[in-house]
């Protein structure tokens, strides 16, 4: 946008500032949180693609993952409380040549959008989900949420918490998710590779991001910084791609499974769609006429 | 092509439709080819329709999760460029709400339907109310103004919607169309006019250069002009207060502007947005303001008291929202009672109370819904009223 005209000197600038909106630059994360590493992961995969950016569409729900959308340089939607995905739906629907990828927290996308999840899911919807999990509502101040592991002391589990959370690639897979993997905020070439392999192939794909929440999940729980939860990730994560999803369940501060656990190939939404009333409704069947279009810009003031 | 072909958007001639029916086919007419929705009674013969229709003149329907998700995704698909709406009634109306907010907020032009039924909660799924008025003008938190249609008559949802899709796409806005269960299930004559006799409002593209693009600049009227997501615009909305590039700014200076103009830009043109229909109002001494199926109601006990040689005038609100206020205080000058039937316990009726109790006597009629007005009940309180 208008920083682009901004004249940037090579030398002091970052090669994916023209993927940010530096005016909006500084951020409000915490230091050492894992979302300015997810975010760069997330540029750096859609530079990789080739994907021209002006296709490329950012949906976000509420939360700290929720203001992703705001910092990066696409056509980006900030929306309500859980539904990015469906939000994500719609666009993509109207506007089949984009490519749309819905970049949200655990909160957000499992609990009160859970139901949008599990649906986009089951009919593998052309969009793309990053779920950034920290394991905790940390906008609102550290509250516990559906991914919260069990004995975590959050402000709502004064004496840590007893709910069973869930294991959410397992929960996407026996969705019918194509594509789900997991990984955390250190496995940063993994997760550069993942939204890659995302945004390149077709139909839904999940990718879980673990990662450090330093300010009100790490400091209740006692375990220092985000930097201190990098190590523990090194130190605990096991690869294991193709691993039965079943299998991927996180207690707390014990072995992380991650990896690519699902990569099928399956009929997508809009796939399935065309084929089916094209042979049902025969000759008569009108694909989408595609969005309104917009006069061509005059350039004139 | 026949005209009563089904791959024809546009059924020129005369049909025998109910009133869902027609706000299909209107909102076909109108460009609409985006529709999410979730099925509800009474409004899923609207769904049923574009679910028939859609994949015959191009189309999309898709039947979401819930509620939410239906609204969700009409703001999504208009953002990606489509003319989109959503269908729902009593209680999937409720569940809009938020997103409703989110499409003021950031807005997006589209358009609700609310086939009203008797509330609250589960209430009359199947039997008439008008109780979501209130809902339809301040049903989202935080402060707004909306525009609201009644219309009173299958012919009248065909038509009207097309104004609806018109009015969001000219104020850029979600506009509710707010049916009722009988205007939904009433079967009448409706009138299709001929292609090139329908006007269709353009989207408020936005012209200049791209450089120079600001999501929330506003032009002279209030409203900005709009673009679509793929474009290269790159452009941020965001439901939080926001500066006119779109970026949050959380203080209360930024608050006033944002929400100002929100509210200003219909409510300064309440006189250009409203659409009034008036009979025998210039000498009477009873006006009868009504709307949606109350207004067809309110033509017997009219005419009931004219036999009686009682002058009354007839004043329907086609646009309930933003109220008329100016014609109101008009006609409350020169008439001694208006007389308002509305089927809930009295929601437009406070804001024609507060414009018209100072200047006239005003008389609410409530109804607690599932049945229409008696009309000897109307008839009685303009008896009473021209007293």
């Amino acid at each position: 946008m208008r920083h682009l005209d901004r004249q940037v000197d090579p030398e002091h600038s970052h090669p994916l500032e023209p993927y940010l909106r530096m005016d909006r630059i500084p951020h409000i994360w915490c230091s050492t949180c894992g979302l300015g590493t997810v975010v760069n992961a997330f540029l750096t995969a859609v530079k990789a693609s080739g994907i021209p950016r002006e296709k490329i569409a950012v949906v976000s729900g509420i939360g700290c993952t929720g203001r992703a959308a705001g910092y990066v340089n696409f056509d980006s939607f900030h929306t309500t409380h859980g539904r990015a995905i469906p939000f994500a739906t719609g666009l993509k629907l109207a506007n089949p040549d984009l490519t749309v990828i819905v970049i949200s927290g655990d909160g957000d996308l499992v609990a009160i959008g859970g139901n949008h999840l599990i649906h986009a899911a089951r009919r593998n919807m052309d969009i793309n989900i990053l779920c950034v999990n920290n394991f905790n509502y940390a906008m609102t101040g550290g509250q516990f949420g559906p991914t919260t592991p069990k004995t975590a002391r959050t402000t709502t589990t004064p004496y840590g918490s007893f709910e069973h959370p869930f294991n959410v690639p397992f929960l996407v897979d026996s969705c019918g998710a194509t594509y789900v993997a997991r990984w955390t905020a250190l496995h940063v070439r993994h997760v550069t590779t993942a939204i890659q392999e995302a945004l390149t192939r077709r139909g839904f794909s999940f990718i879980e991001v673990i990662s450090p929440c330093p300010t009100v999940y790490a400091r209740r729980n006692r375990l220092g910084s985000g930097l201190d939860l990098l190590q523990f990730y090194r130190d605990n994560s096991i690869i294991k791609n193709g691993v039965d999803t079943r299998e991927c369940d996180i207690r707390f501060q014990e072995e992380l499974i991650v990896g690519k656990f699902v990569d099928v190939e399956k009929p997508t939404y809009l796939d399935t769609m065309s084929e089916y009333l094209r042979e049902s409704v025969g000759e008569r069947y009108m694909p989408y006429v595609g969005p309104m279009q917009p006069p061509q810009p005059d350039n004139g003031d | 092509m026949a005209a009563n072909e089904l791959t024809n958007p546009l059924l020129t001639g005369a049909h025998y439709w109910d009133g869902d029916f027609a706000c299909a086919e209107g909102a076909i007419a109108a460009g609409c080819r985006f529709l999410a929705g979730y099925p509800i009674t009474p409004s899923t013969e609207i769904a049923e329709r574009m679910a028939e229709r859609f994949p015959l003149v191009g189309g999309t329907y898709i039947q979401m999760e819930d509620e939410l998700a239906s609204m969700a995704a009409v703001l999504g698909a208009a953002w990606g460029g489509a003319r989109a709406m959503t269908v729902t009634s009593g209680p999937g109306f409720s569940l809009m709400q938020e997103n409703i907010g989110l499409g003021v907020m950031t807005e997006t032009p589209c358009v609700v339907v609310n086939v009203q039924r008797g509330g609250p909660s589960t209430g009359l799924p199947t039997l008439t109310g008008q109780q979501d008025m209130m809902q339809a003008r301040w049903g989202s938190h935080g402060d707004y103004e909306i525009i609201a249609l009644c219309p009173s008559s299958p012919q009248e949802c065909f038509d009207l919607v097309i104004r609806a899709f018109n009015l969001s796409e000219r104020y850029r806005l979600p506009v509710m169309f707010m049916m009722d269960e009988c205007i939904g299930h009433m079967t009448e004559k409706v009138v299709v006019p001929r292609p090139g006799k329908i006007h269709v409002s353009q989207r408020r593209w936005y012209r200049g250069k791209k450089e120079h693009y600001k999501p929330y600049l506003p032009g002279k009227d209030g409203v900005p002009p709009m673009v679509r997501a793929g474009d290269d615009f790159r452009f941020h909305i965001t439901g939080l207060t926001h500066d006119e590039r779109g970026y949050p700014v959380i203080n209360a200076a930024c608050q006033k502007t944002c929400v100002s103009r929100l509210v200003n830009k219909i409510k300064d043109n309440t006189d250009q947005i409203a659409i009034l229909e008036e009979e025998g109002t210039e000498d009477a001494d009873v006006v009868v303001v009504s709307y949606g199926i109350s207004s067809r109601v309110a033509t017997r006990a009219i005419a009931l008291a004219r036999a009686r040689g009682i002058k009354v005038g007839s004043l329907r609100l086609v646009t309930v929202w933003p109220f008329p206020e100016n014609r109101i205080r008009e006609l409350a000058r020169k008439a001694k009672c208006m007389v308002m039937p509305e089927i809930n316990m009295g929601q437009v009726y406070l804001e024609l109370e507060r414009i018209a109790g100072t200047l006239c006597k005003t008389t609410l009629l409530p109804h607690c819904g599932g049945w229409v007005h008696d009309p000897q009940d109307i008839l009685e309180a303009i008896v009473q009223g021209a007293k």
